[in-house]
Parts: structure tokens; sequence; C-alpha cells
């Protein structure tokens, strides 16, 4: 692998679903053109923020090769994801990008113990021949994230609280040594007392063990707490990425500061700015189905060319912006690089 | 004059399975007031036994939960009742639905999924009020939407065609079509986005402001009580920790649990380094002695572990249940 070589690199992937019957039914574009990259010699948590039906989970998918994109490519260490064909081949690819998911409780089958998993785990992806060998693997792993062996021995899922659980299963992706893992919502379904250690968890990670996290989450406060550049998503597309400092302090597109806006924070001083009145979608299907801009419905500074046809990408300081307010109205396509 | 008052409230789930019999201590000894004309927010992980106390105050008891002791009084001003006192046809011919409802986490599962929102609205009025006039019960309902700020379309829509804020809000209209006294919202937000979840709670306020009722908000996320909430109750394993209008709570928060729950909060434009607290929240078939964030405390003194720490009054309106504090009468 040569040094300049990307870790991860999204190259203008779109993917549509068709929605309906066989002859009728309509198309719905779930990821819109988007290209990002994650470098393969700094290990970095990586961010893609946004409301549910973003596309974010879709654009997950695509990383772990659960589906293939309709137009663009995903390259992982330089190879084609769609290029893979056999099973070693696929293996040694699962290997590297390991998921952790959003509800621990249904990762793990309530009647198996959970070091089942883990010993599952190490034996599948070939870390260790025989069980006394997987022991040591496993107990590795468990050591990373603040457990033992000797802790979850013998346990069922519900005997273990939501923190841990969670724990244990990013215990589980660590084992065949990934280098990247991929984090959908990992700590929603986990109690408020317990959350800031599965964070501090990947920052850990990341430090030590130099494995890169792409962290998916509609929750900006985390996101901001934990990341080094955030992507925020709307109806398919990023309409912003950048370092997290800059884009969550200085938000230049309207939506993300209408995200920015609507995350409560913890003061009553500051209740009369969340009070202001806003506007809501009704219905999800018509904002993916707009032409041009999807914010444009509810955008306080939409203008007439918002409407006709997709904003370009602008370079604004560090961020990268789809929208026209920083690209003179349109006329003269100064569209910066790709992040 | 408080519109309800809780008193004392013991309710535990008792089961016997296979000859083991099993208590969980859900609801253990919580006293509080309820005023007319306030959002009061209810805080606490999961399984501290909020969900337990939404269904003993709404009168939704079912074995295996029992109340073994206490009172749950109501006074909606004209008419006065302890809800554990009547029987469940009074219940709901009187209260349910007319003067306590109640907006639940998913709103998916409260409206039929085949059928048309306007026909949920048509069997939960005629369930509980003749409808006798169809045509003046319909504009009834437009002129309730329209009020609301929703759009009439809606009433002809099914619930999958609706996005999941709006179903929601559809759900909050569905609990507001007999002005209750009273409105229990469980985890109303807890799946939606930032900016759905904004649009839902400020609804809540308005309705709020403009009824004048009382609105029981329940949600583990203390940043939503920070801009939503007049006074928040703080709960932990069963047990009220704290209580107090929600300034005192974020700005001066007296017990060790309130003080981590808000220190732990991450920020936009904050970037210290917040901790989790050790330990898990305990079992409640087998919880500790004496004060029952004991095992967790940072500040954690040999009389926790022992004596349960009354919940004393140290300024008016706040409460709060820990040895370190002592304001009252300890």
């Amino acid at each position: 692998m040569s040094a300049n070589e990307k870790l991860v690199d999204v190259q203008h992937v779109t993917v549509e679903f068709h929605i309906g019957g066989l002859v009728g039914g309509t198309l719905l574009t779930a990821v819109n053109d988007v290209s990002f990259s994650l470098e393969s010699d700094k290990p970095e948590i990586f961010t893609l923020a946004g409301e549910s039906g973003s596309g974010k989970t879709t654009l997950s998918r695509l990383l772990l090769r659960d589906l293939e994109p309709t137009r663009g490519r995903v390259l992982f260490e330089g190879r084609d994801l769609s290029t893979i064909r056999k099973r070693s081949e696929f293996k040694e690819f699962m290997k590297k990008v390991q998921p952790v998911f959003q509800n621990p409780f249904e990762t793990f089958n309530p009647l198996r113990r959970v070091e089942a998993y883990l010993f599952d785990t190490a034996v599948n992806f070939g870390m260790a021949s025989n069980r006394r060998e997987a022991a040591r693997v496993v107990d590795d792993a468990l050591r990373n994230v603040g457990l033992s062996l000797d802790e979850v021995r013998l346990r069922y899922p519900h005997e273990l609280s939501g923190g841990q659980i969670q724990r244990v299963s990013v215990a589980r992706a660590l084992i065949s040594k990934p280098k990247l893992i991929l984090a959908d919502e990992p700590v929603s379904m986990v109690d408020a007392s317990l959350r800031m250690e599965i964070v501090n968890l990947f920052q850990r990670l990341r430090d030590e063990q130099k494995v890169s996290v792409i962290y998916i989450t509609h929750d900006l406060a985390t996101a901001y707490y934990i990341s080094d550049r955030i992507a925020i998503m709307l109806r398919g597309y990023i309409v912003e990425s950048g370092p997290v400092e800059d884009v969550l302090e200085r938000p230049a597109h309207p939506y993300t500061q209408l995200l920015k806006e609507s995350v409560p924070e913890p003061a009553p001083k500051k209740r009369a700015s969340w009070a202001k009145h806003i506007t809501l979608g009704t219905t999800e299907v018509k904002e993916y189905g707009r032409i041009g801009c999807k914010f444009a419905g509810r955008c306080p500074q939409v203008m007439d060319i918002c409407r006709r046809a997709d904003p370009p990408d602008v370079q604004v300081g560090q961020q990268t912006v789809k929208c026209y307010l920083y690209s003179g109205h349109g006329d003269k396509t100064t569209a910066g690089a790709q992040p | 004059m408080t519109l309800l008052s809780v008193q004392n409230l013991r309710a535990y789930y008792q089961t016997e399975a296979y000859g083991i019999s099993r208590t969980v201590r859900a609801v253990d000894g919580v006293s509080f007031d309820l005023y007319p004309n306030e959002i009061y927010g209810v805080a606490g992980e999961s399984s501290c036994g909020k969900t337990t106390l939404i269904k003993v105050i709404s009168g939704n008891i079912k074995p295996p939960l029992k109340v073994l002791e206490g009172s749950v009084h109501y006074n909606f001003g004209d008419y006065q009742v302890d809800i554990l006192q009547i029987s469940q046809d009074e219940l709901r011919r009187n209260i349910r639905w007319k003067k306590i409802s109640y907006v639940m986490q998913g709103s998916m599962s409260v409206l039929n999924p085949v059928r048309k929102v306007i026909r949920t609205f048509q069997d939960i009025v005629d369930t509980h009020e003749h409808i006798r006039d169809k045509k003046k019960f319909l504009e009834q309902m437009r002129a309730h939407i329209n009020q609301l700020g929703l759009p009439t379309e809606v009433l002809n829509a099914y619930p999958h065609q609706l996005s999941g804020g709006m179903r929601q809000r559809v759900a909050i209209a569905l609990a507001t079509v007999f002005q209750p006294a009273l409105i229990i919202a469980d985890e109303p937000t807890t799946a939606l986005d930032v900016v759905v979840q904004r649009g839902v709670l400020q609804m809540i306020k308005d309705i709020q402001a403009r009824s004048n009722n009382t609105v029981l908000l329940v949600t583990h996320d203390m940043a939503v009580h920070a801009n939503v909430a007049d006074r928040v109750m703080i709960m932990y394993a069963g047990r009220i920790a704290e209580e107090a209008p929600t300034e005192s709570i974020f700005n001066a928060p007296l017990h060790p649990y309130t003080q981590h729950l808000i220190q732990s909060l991450p920020m936009i434009g904050e970037r210290s380094t917040k901790a989790s607290l050790k330990g898990t929240p305990p079992n409640l078939a087998d919880p500790p002695s004496g004060c029952r964030f004991h095992p967790r405390c940072p500040y954690v003194m040999d009389v926790c572990r022992t004596e349960v720490p009354d919940l004393v009054s140290v300024k008016e309106h706040h409460r709060v249940a820990c040895h370190l504090v002592k304001g009252g009468s300890l």
C-alpha cells in the first residue's frame, strides 16, 4: 500500500431505489452524488449526521458492501468494492471493516451467552485456530474496551447493562483487528449515565489502536464532542462538510444553521431562541422529489435558482458547502474541490 | 390548589413463576403534587420507574403491577376523585381521555395503519361521547386540527403517508380533542430528529399556554427539560432524587446524581472531557440498601449505606433526598 492511498474513498456515489409496483412506481434517490474520503495514515473519527431519511444508513450499507451503488465507486484501500467477488476476498475485507449497531440487545441472541459470539468471530476470521487461543484473542479485545473475559464469561445479554453490552459489541468488532469501524447510532439506546463511556471509548480506539471510526448519528452534541470531521446529510446529499469545530460553531449552510439551532441546550437561559417557531415538512416524499436544493421549501434565504437546479459544492473557509448563497448566485460556478 | 396529589405511592411488580416469586420495586415511596397550568418534567434513566409511575397515576394498573400503598388524588374542580379507588367503568366513562389523556412514544401504534386518520378520531370520540351529527363532528375536527396549526389534509391521509413528526403531532391532536386537564406525554420526541423534535415540543407548549392545562412530560433527555419544563423531578431507582423549578435544577443541582446528569451532557462549543458514572443502574428486584444511589455516588458516606435519605425541602419548591444536604429537618 502506497503512503498516499486512501483508507476509504467514496467517489460520486448515487444509490437509487425503485419504489412501487413493477410497472409504475417512482425512483427514490437515497444517496445522491456523495464523495468523501478517509486517509489511511491518519486515524480519525468522521461523523455522518442528518435526520432520518437523509441517507446515512444507506451510505453505511454501501461501505459495508451490503449494497452496490447505482453510479459511482466506493474504494477501500484502493480496491473497488464491487470487484470483490470471491468469498475469501470478502472475508479479508470484512476483517478490516467492522460494524457496531444501534441496539446492543438486538445484536446478540438473548438465548446465547455473549462470549459465544466473541469466540465465533475469533475462529471464523481465523484469528485463532482453537478455543484456547481464541480465549486470549477475545480477552485482548475485551480489555481494549475496559472489560475482561472473566467479567462476561457465562453471561447472557440481559445480565449486562446497556453500556456493558454495547462495549462487548465494540469488542466483538475489534477481534479481527479492523482498520475501520462503522458505528451506526451506537449510543442512542444506551442510558444517559453510561453514554459517555462508549463515546470516550471510540476516542481511545482512535488514539491507541489507530482505528478510524465512521460515526453515524443524529445527535450533534456527541458528534461535536468526539469527531474530527463531520458531514451533514440532507435527503441524500452532503450539504456541508469539514472540520467539526468549523461546521458546528460557524455553520454556513442554512440547513446546518437550523439543525444547530434546534439542538436543545441544557441551559434554561437560552430557552427563548429555541422556542422560535419553525416550519416542518409534511411528508418526506415531497422533499425527495424536489428539483434543485432539497431544502428550498424550508429555507429562509431561498432564491429562484434554488428551485431550478442542484447547488454546486463551494469551498467556504474550511468547509465545503452545497449552497447557492456562496456561489455568487450560481452564475459563475466556482465549485470547490471535493473534500 | 393542586390538580394531582400523589402521596407515598408504592407500586411493585409481583410475579410468581415456577415457584419463584419476584418483586420489582418500580415505584417506592413517591410523593409529589401537580398544579394547574404548568409543564412538569420527569427525568430518569430507563428502568427507574418513570413509566410505572405514569401507569399508576393514569389508573392503568394491571397485574403483575400492584399498588401496595399510597393515594393518587385528583381535583378537577367540579369533580374530585382518588383514581385508585374507582371502578374501571367510571374511569373510562368520566376520566380517561376527557380529563387525562396520553401521548405515547410510538405514534404509529396509536393510529390504525389501515384506516384514514379521521376514522381514528371518530373511533376515539365515539367511544367517549356518542357522535350524533357526523357533519358537525367533521367540522369540529377540522377546526381542532386547524387551531393546532396542522393542515386539514392530514385527516384524509393514512398514517404511513405522514412523516414521523406529523404523525406525532396528529397523536397530540388526538389527545387534546376533549381539552383534558392533564396531558401525559411519555417520551413524545425520543424517536424524532432534532428539528422535528423542536416542532413537536413547541406544539405541546403552545397547547399548554392556550388551554392552561397541565402537561406531565416524561423524557430522559435533560436538554429537553431545560427548554420545555417549568419544574423537573429527577427519579432514580424508583424514588425521587430531586425536584425543583427548572432554573434551580440546572443552575444549582444538589443531588450528586442530578449534578452528574447535567455535567455529563455534551454541548456544542465546549470540549472538556465528560465521564460516565461508574457502575450500572440498580436492579429494582434487589435494590441497594440505604440510599439507592450509594454504590455509584462519588461522595458516599457510611450513613448512605444503611439509612434511606428523606426527601426534604431545602428551599421553596426544591426538594432533595441526600444525606449530604442538611438544609431541611434531617
